[in-house]
């Protein structure tokens, strides 16, 4: 029996709830036993007090897209250092990408991932089956025994799915077990090649570009399969404005669609590729400040429901190269919830309650998951944090084994003070 | 004298955007007198003497590379070749580990040429040595685009206000690049001209104007500059065929004779006579193709000396003797 913990005087924000006062939260038995009522706990000593006056107290994030790189690069990352980064970040649960070495396509290596999360002991860790088969595009993983086991979505990411047929029967056989499709839109052919956003940046740095199109063709193809199958698609990491436009096309018809946007391309635009910095390379692109402006706004207005990292740890030297032989992505755990805050809270694009919504609620709904919640009786995830309290990121305090960050260096709002996952302290910032 | 003190271009040489007007007319300034040097009987001058110099290949260019080795060779330098045609990273060097072993070797300057976009400066922030960018990626030349820059000004006699064409496969070239910048730069009047799926996409945000046909483009210029057209872009699926290519985009004595009046042709080489360039074109009178390439040493030996700290009011003196 774990003790009781009491979160004494914070300012509770529960968007599921619609619910933002100052008072107390006391968890017990790995339950939230009670919200907002001041409690006495008087000479106790089976119960930890914190004191949260002056910062938040909310449903714990959960991130639904992050690289884990276990099995097969566990010199990069592995399961039980990504649930440590994700902690430190404030995130409670987190998704596993499939694209691992050997694939996770199947039940065997699904129970391997719950197996080595629970041995970590820090944030959950929820697996994310392959769509296809060793992710070659070919032939359906087999979905229902990975739900079995315990995959909450299916993917191919990593790579887009490039065959419709494949997607529409993705789409068609996962209405079967409620889970959502999630893909990465990048139309092959178009994007061939390419290192970086196709624009007046890549024209000057000759290299080769990504349009945005190539991401807005796969965006639509998708919507209209969800359409016609009626399945769940969830669109990864989008980031050009035309994409906003089609997933707000998809949702007023009433599509089953959801979409995520990165904190990366909420805040930096391709102008960070200047001087070929391999840590500004990614997949998709940084696109322009227009892009940048439209999906702030649409993250405001509801059409892009969750902010996920696409946390990719590489090994410092695979980033050490030409930029275009350069591995795509950046780490991101330990900073998306100070971007978030910096760029969008800091600015009034957002406030705090939707950013909350946008990294636990709405992540939890759309993946049907435990947690996005304060609600008396459930799961006891809770992240504390101050919204005012700047920081300097120092890639070399990160738990994750991922240094490539291209925040290395900036001053950030937003610090997370505590993580607690079934009413268990997984991290607290030492003051 | 010794060197890197005050040196007027700063370290590297990685591109012509870099620059400013002053120093690009500064190198072309110097390579005046350097030019003379090639027409003596003994071609070399001590200048560079006891300098250690690496011409690092990692792509095939025979011209370039010769022209780079004649520069140093005339300045007395000593030169090492290392050509590996990307090979060292498929043995498992990575261009890091050139750069430390360079490093540790002492060397003084660099001369690289790479594959990738970017190479030559991921080069100049890791080591101390000058670096001389002889092509990376679809990047920069600026090599080459300084002694195009150097040819125009001996046959017009300025820059400022002269018109010159881009002509051809304007996406994939550092060459076209090197010269925007530097004629820009210089205040000419630039233009390209080829098929839109080999011109980038947002040509228009870099202020140059852009003809769809070759003879508009023509009767345009003072100077056309027409690119190499790489053989592969046909089976990369960018032009439908080499034919169809010299048909609308070839620079014929017929369209030529058309213009209003004589326009200046240049090219970097090598050639692809019957396709980007008709053969009576690249050996017709307007042609100074073989300027530029003697125009090339010039040049060359005049970032070699400047990067390396020479005078820029010495280099005539260099001539004769040492700066170094
Ligand atoms: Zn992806
Ligand atoms: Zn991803």
């Amino acid at each position: 029996m774990s003790r009781a913990l009491l979160l004494r005087g914070g300012r509770i924000v529960d968007p599921s709830q619609r619910l933002d006062v100052i008072g107390d939260v006391y968890i017990a038995n790995e339950k939230i036993e009670s919200l907002g009522e001041a409690v006495d706990v008087g000479s106790r000593d089976d119960v930890d007090v914190i004191d949260c006056a002056g910062r938040v107290v909310s449903p714990g994030f959960i991130d639904v897209h992050c690289h884990l790189r276990e099995p097969g690069r566990e010199d990069v990352e592995t399961i039980a250092t990504g649930a440590r980064a994700a902690a430190a970040g404030g995130f409670t649960a987190v998704c596993a990408m499939p694209n691992t070495d050997p694939v996770t396509d199947n039940q065997a290596a699904v129970g391997f991932i719950i197996r080595q999360a629970a041995r970590a002991g820090a944030s959950r860790v929820y697996p994310i089956g392959a769509i296809s088969l060793g992710q070659r595009g070919e032939s359906l993983a087999e979905f229902g025994e990975m739900v079995g086991a315990g995959a909450v979505a299916v993917s191919d990411d990593g790579k887009p799915v490039a065959s419709a047929h494949l997607m529409r029967t993705a789409l068609e056989y996962a209405r079967t077990f409620g889970i959502p499709v999630a893909d990465h839109c990048e139309e092959p052919t178009l994007a061939v090649g390419g290192a970086m956003n196709e624009g007046i940046v890549s024209a000057r740095l000759g290299l080769k570009g990504v349009p945005n199109e190539a991401e807005e063709i796969m965006a639509i193809r998708d919507i209209l399969l969800a359409r016609r199958t009626g399945g769940h698609v969830h669109l990864c990491h989008m980031s050009t404005r035309g994409s906003v436009e089609l997933i707000r096309w998809g949702k007023e018809r009433g599509v089953n669609v959801t979409a995520e946007v990165c904190p990366h391309h909420l805040s930096l635009t391709e102008e960070s590729v200047e001087g070929y910095d391999t840590n500004a390379k990614m997949n998709p692109p940084l696109r322009s400040a227009a892009d940048v402006e439209a999906l702030q706004q649409s993250v405001r207005d509801g059409t892009i429901d969750v902010i996920a990292t696409d946390h990719a740890p590489h090994h410092y030297d695979e980033k050490e190269r030409e930029f275009a032989d350069a591995p795509n992505g950046i780490v991101g755990l330990e900073t998306a919830f100070a971007v978030n805050v910096t760029w969008l809270v800091a600015r009034g694009v957002i406030d705090v309650a939707m950013l909350v919504e946008k990294m636990s609620c709405a992540p939890a709904r759309i993946f049907r998951l435990p947690g996005g919640t304060l609600r008396r009786g459930t799961v006891a995830d809770v992240t504390v944090f101050d919204p005012d309290a700047d920081w300097t990121v120092d890639p070399a305090r990160f738990r994750s084994k991922g240094r490539n960050t291209p925040y290395a260096g900036q001053r950030l709002n937003g610090r997370v003070h505590l993580t607690a996952v079934d009413g268990r302290v997984i991290y607290r910032l030492e003051e | 004298m010794s060197g890197h003190a005050a040196a007027p271009l700063g370290k590297d040489l990685l591109g012509l955007e870099p620059l400013t007007s002053e120093q690009i007319t500064l190198i072309l300034d110097t390579a005046e007198p350097f030019k003379e040097i090639s027409e003596r009987v003994i071609k070399k001058v001590p200048t560079l003497r006891g300098a250690t110099i690496v011409n690092l290949f990692f792509e095939a260019s025979t011209r370039t590379r010769i022209s780079f080795e004649f520069a140093e060779k005339r300045l007395s330098a000593d030169t090492v070749n290392v050509a590996s045609t990307g090979s060292s990273v498929q043995k498992g060097e990575t261009l890091v580990d050139t750069a430390r072993n360079l490093e540790a070797m002492r060397i003084d300057m660099v001369v690289i040429r790479h594959g990738a976009s970017g190479a030559a400066q991921f080069l100049a922030d890791r080591i101390e040595s000058n670096v001389i960018n002889a092509g990376d990626g679809m990047h920069e030349h600026p090599t080459q685009g300084l002694l195009d820059l150097l040819t125009l000004r001996d046959h017009f006699k300025r820059i400022a206000g002269i018109k010159v064409c881009i002509v051809g496969d304007v996406l994939h070239s550092r060459v076209a690049r090197s010269n925007i910048w530097g004629l820009k730069k210089l205040g000419a009047h630039v233009a390209v001209c080829g098929p839109r799926s080999l011109l980038p996409n947002a040509i228009d945000e870099l202020d140059v104007e852009v003809f769809e046909r070759i003879e508009d483009a023509i009767d345009w210029a003072d100077a056309l500059n027409i690119l190499r057209l790489q053989l592969e872009r046909m089976q990369a699926g960018y032009i439908p065929s080499l034919r169809e290519y010299n048909r609308v985009f070839g620079v014929s004595r017929e369209r030529l004779e058309r213009a209003s009046r004589d326009v200046l042709i240049l090219h970097p080489g090598p050639m692809n006579r019957g396709v980007e360039i008709d053969s009576d074109v690249a050996d017709g009178p307007f042609s100074v193709i073989l300027d530029q390439v003697t125009n090339g040493v010039a040049v060359r030996m005049a970032v070699l000396y400047l990067l390396s700290g020479g005078k820029p009011e010495l280099a005539e003196a260099a001539k004769g003797g040492g700066s170094r």
